[in-house]
């Protein structure tokens, strides 16, 4: 019992604690990969902290959706957040087919960010939603198919398969791992808007996508749309852990392990934003369509699997 | 046709040029195939005097011609429709002395009257405008983008500028300096001094030393290195190359900090006056200069070629923003952007310039994109390097001589011309006197002038996200064109 309140505790703290220091190691990483010294690790909670206290300014051509957004988005990703393995595969909820709700929540709060971004009126946000809104349309039914056949192989549709693959399926099993982490880490780069998706750094509203949606909140509003996101990334993160992690580790060290999995990742992703450029936006699609056909293999090997050749 | 043929930083009498009549001149501008270089109006007593002057490129002459205009001429026959580089000097005139060109296909205001400005629009169902500006997200300066879109791809985009109202050609006549010139367009502060610098000179019969010409043209190029080098990392910041970005930067800082040991202050401001210039470069500067600029390249080589090498940057640079050598002939661009359109303009070589003339260059092989623009600033931050050293080593012969004379009262009755290349390409300065010797006229073009234009035609059939990259690449100035 002292154990379930431990690892609901955990997995709350790393939701809301872990967003921070991962997209710290993040700008870190830039940092040393140009040769500066960087700011603190901590900075984007210090920045989240400053924006709680500012006040909001908010457009006279906006309606309630816009005020409203922002906390469906935080609620909805902190609500995902509750059915995300972490820790050994341990969710705070897990119930067969938690995939479905999973996928569905995480649209929902997708869908107000694009119609708050379409309520202000402002034609760079437009254009943002509507870039949002085509690669979101790649993207899920991708995530949809790897959780589906990843959850499917445990045979009751829960998260807790997703540790087990390579104990129970063997060769096959490192290549589903091999594919679905793959798969899921482009989605955390268009998800997350990132190098080579997206420019979080930029300055040019033309080229956004994430950023210019949100270029009309301020102050908490901001804070939790952007925290929101870092939950997002710890979210998918952690679900890319989950598969890469063997379940028949240690305790002690599967914690140790699952924790530096989150700088790990985040010291990845800072190293890819260094060394390459930006894709451009045409050439986006065809980035994001490697994620759907590594899906569909990752479906077709659980295919196999499941219901041999 | 009836002209004065004169060089470059040549002062000629006034009343030496000749008078011909409006009709005739419009008719034979619009005939001529000649590069329009200076076209503008300025008040004679009763009437206006229209100076035209064309540039030939093959003869390296400057060709001067003028028309009396009486004030109750009102509408003329534009040249524009037949020949279409006159296209933003026509407007300007129209705007400053309000003779209307008839038959103008695009007579919208340049720099006033922005309330009444109307875009070109498109309707349809998935169309779109983005407007942006005139505030921006980073710190630059105002000017206002209307794009056209359908989807993702811009259509059309028309950009208006005129957001400062400086008045920099009548500060000019009240009280000219060298102060005055060098803020004209901060980014070219050497270039727009030295311009100014050398029509006071030429106007007043001065003539200044080797020596200080000399150290105005190694500031000059170590001016274009510098934005040169800074150019390349925004490029690369725009396609989110971190790496590049950063040390280009870096290596930008190493180039201006020599400026600020050679005059105090970074960007040159006070390095040149009118009659030479303030400040020295003896020879431990001089070595060190050379010591740093061998490093600057031995950088600039690294990184260029490494980014080069890159995939995704290469896959964003090349045929992104196209102007073909037609449309930027048509449109008259000029210096670096004409360059990477293959118009082989340069008026550090094309009109005779004793210290650049024994100097070689490579011939550039333009492809007139995005990549066009980042290889042309890379090829001369590479040849700049190597005229500042060649200039270091022909000041060692002049050391005796003295850095500035002291200058002459302006001769009345005076007309002269002083073109530099700076950086972005041709800045022309004209002045005239009148019998009492003050100055009457004097006109500034910043290349921008020629060039904003190009920048729309880039943008045309590409991704609206890739319109920072091809802004980047042109790198044109707000307040060149505001003045």
């Amino acid at each position: 019992m002292n154990n379930d309140k431990f690892l609901i505790l955990f997995n709350v703290l790393i939701l809301l604690i872990m967003p921070f220091i991962t997209l710290g190691v993040i700008k870190k990483t830039k940092a040393f990969w140009s040769g500066r010294k960087g700011v603190s690790i901590l900075q984007p909670l210090y920045d989240t902290i400053k924006l709680f206290k500012k006040d909001k300014t908010i457009s006279s051509t906006t309606s309630w959706i816009f005020n409203f957004a922002p906390a469906v988005i935080y609620t909805t990703t902190l609500f995902a957040g509750l059915f995300t393995p972490m820790i050994k595969c341990h969710s705070i909820i897990d119930v067969a087919g938690a995939f479905i709700i999973f996928s569905y929540i995480l649209g929902l709060g997708k869908f107000f960010a694009l119609i708050a971004a379409m309520d202000t009126g402002s034609s760079f946000e437009g254009m943002g939603a509507s870039r949002e809104a085509s690669f979101t349309t790649i993207v899920e039914p991708a995530f949809f198919i790897i959780l589906a056949s990843l959850t499917a192989l445990s045979g009751n549709y829960t998260f807790a398969a997703l540790t087990d693959l390579i104990s129970s399926n063997g060769t096959f099993g490192i290549l589903i791992i091999i594919m679905a982490v793959v798969s899921l880490f482009i989605m955390l780069l268009v998800e997350c808007s990132r190098v080579p998706v997206d420019d979080p750094t930029t300055h040019l509203e033309l080229t956004m996508i994430h950023e210019v949606m949100i270029l009309d909140n301020s102050g908490a509003d901001l804070a939790l749309i952007t925290w929101a996101n870092g939950i997002k990334m710890v979210i998918l993160m952690a679900l890319i852990s989950n598969i890469i992690i063997p379940l028949n580790l240690d305790f002690n060290l599967s914690l140790i392990l699952f924790i530096l999995m989150f700088p790990i990742l985040g010291i990845i992703v800072g190293t890819i934003e260094s060394g390459i450029a930006r894709l451009r936006m045409s050439h986006v699609f065809e980035f994001v369509f490697v994620m759907s056909s590594f899906a569909l293999v990752v479906a077709s090997l659980a295919a196999v699997k499941m219901y041999g050749i | 046709m009836n002209y004065y043929t004169m060089k470059n930083n040549e002062r000629i009498n006034l009343l030496d040029i000749p008078t011909i009549d409006f009709n005739a001149l419009t008719a034979q501008l619009a005939a001529s195939n000649l590069r329009p270089v200076s076209f503008f109006g300025s008040d004679w007593g009763e009437n206006i005097k229209l100076y035209v002057i064309l540039a030939d490129d093959e003869n390296k002459k400057l060709l001067v011609t003028s028309s009396l205009i009486n004030k109750n001429i009102k509408e003329y026959d534009s040249i524009t429709k037949e020949n279409h580089q006159y296209h933003m000097f026509e407007r300007e005139f129209y705007e400053q002395f309000g003779i209307k060109p008839l038959g103008h296909p695009w007579l919208k205001p340049v720099r006033k009257n922005q309330d009444n400005y109307e875009f070109f629009e498109m309707q349809g169902d998935e169309t779109h405008q983005v407007a942006v500006g005139p505030i921006h997200a980073g710190v630059i300066e105002p000017g206002h983008f209307r794009f056209m879109c359908q989807g993702e791809k811009i259509y059309n985009l028309e950009i208006m500028l005129g957001y400062q109202h400086r008045g920099v050609e009548d500060l000019m006549l009240k009280k000219h300096s060298n102060q005055l010139a060098e803020s004209i367009c901060g980014d070219s502060v050497i270039a727009y001094n030295m311009a100014y610098s050398q029509i006071m000179e030429e106007l007043s019969g001065t003539q200044i030393t080797p020596k200080a010409k000399l150290i105005r043209r190694i500031a000059l190029e170590m001016e274009r290195i510098a934005i040169h080098i800074g150019d390349l990392g925004a490029i690369l910041g725009d396609i989110a190359y971190l790496m590049g970005k950063e040390v280009y930067g870096v290596t930008r800082t190493l180039v201006i900090n020599t400026m600020l040991e050679i005059s105090g202050s970074r960007f040159g401001r006070g390095l040149i006056t009118t009659g030479g210039v303030n400040f020295d470069i003896d020879d431990n500067l001089s070595k060190k200069i050379v010591d740093i600029l061998n490093n600057v390249k031995n950088t600039v080589e690294k990184m260029t070629h490494a980014a080069l090498k890159s995939s995704t940057v290469m896959s964003r640079l090349e045929k992104t923003g196209t102007v073909s050598l037609e449309t930027a002939t048509e449109l008259n661009l000029v210096g670096m952007i004409g360059r990477s359109c293959g118009i082989n303009l340069d008026s550090r070589f094309d009109f005779l310039d004793d210290f650049y003339k024994d100097l070689k260059r490579k011939p550039f092989k333009a492809t007139n994109d995005a990549y066009s623009r980042f290889k042309i600033r890379y090829k001369e931050i590479i040849e700049s390097i190597s005229f500042v050293k060649k200039f270091l080593k022909v000041l060692e012969k002049h050391k005796q001589e003295n850095l500035c004379v002291s200058t002459k009262d302006l001769i009345p009755n005076s007309f002269a011309i002083s073109i530099v290349e700076g950086w972005r390409g041709e800045i022309v300065h004209v002045a005239t006197t009148d019998e009492t010797g003050k100055l009457s006229r004097y006109k500034i073009k910043d290349p921008s002038f020629n060039n904003w234009y190009g920048l729309s035609m880039a943008v045309r059939n590409n991704g609206i996200s890739d319109f920072p990259l091809c802004n980047k690449g042109f790198d044109l100035s707000y307040c060149g064109f505001d003045l």
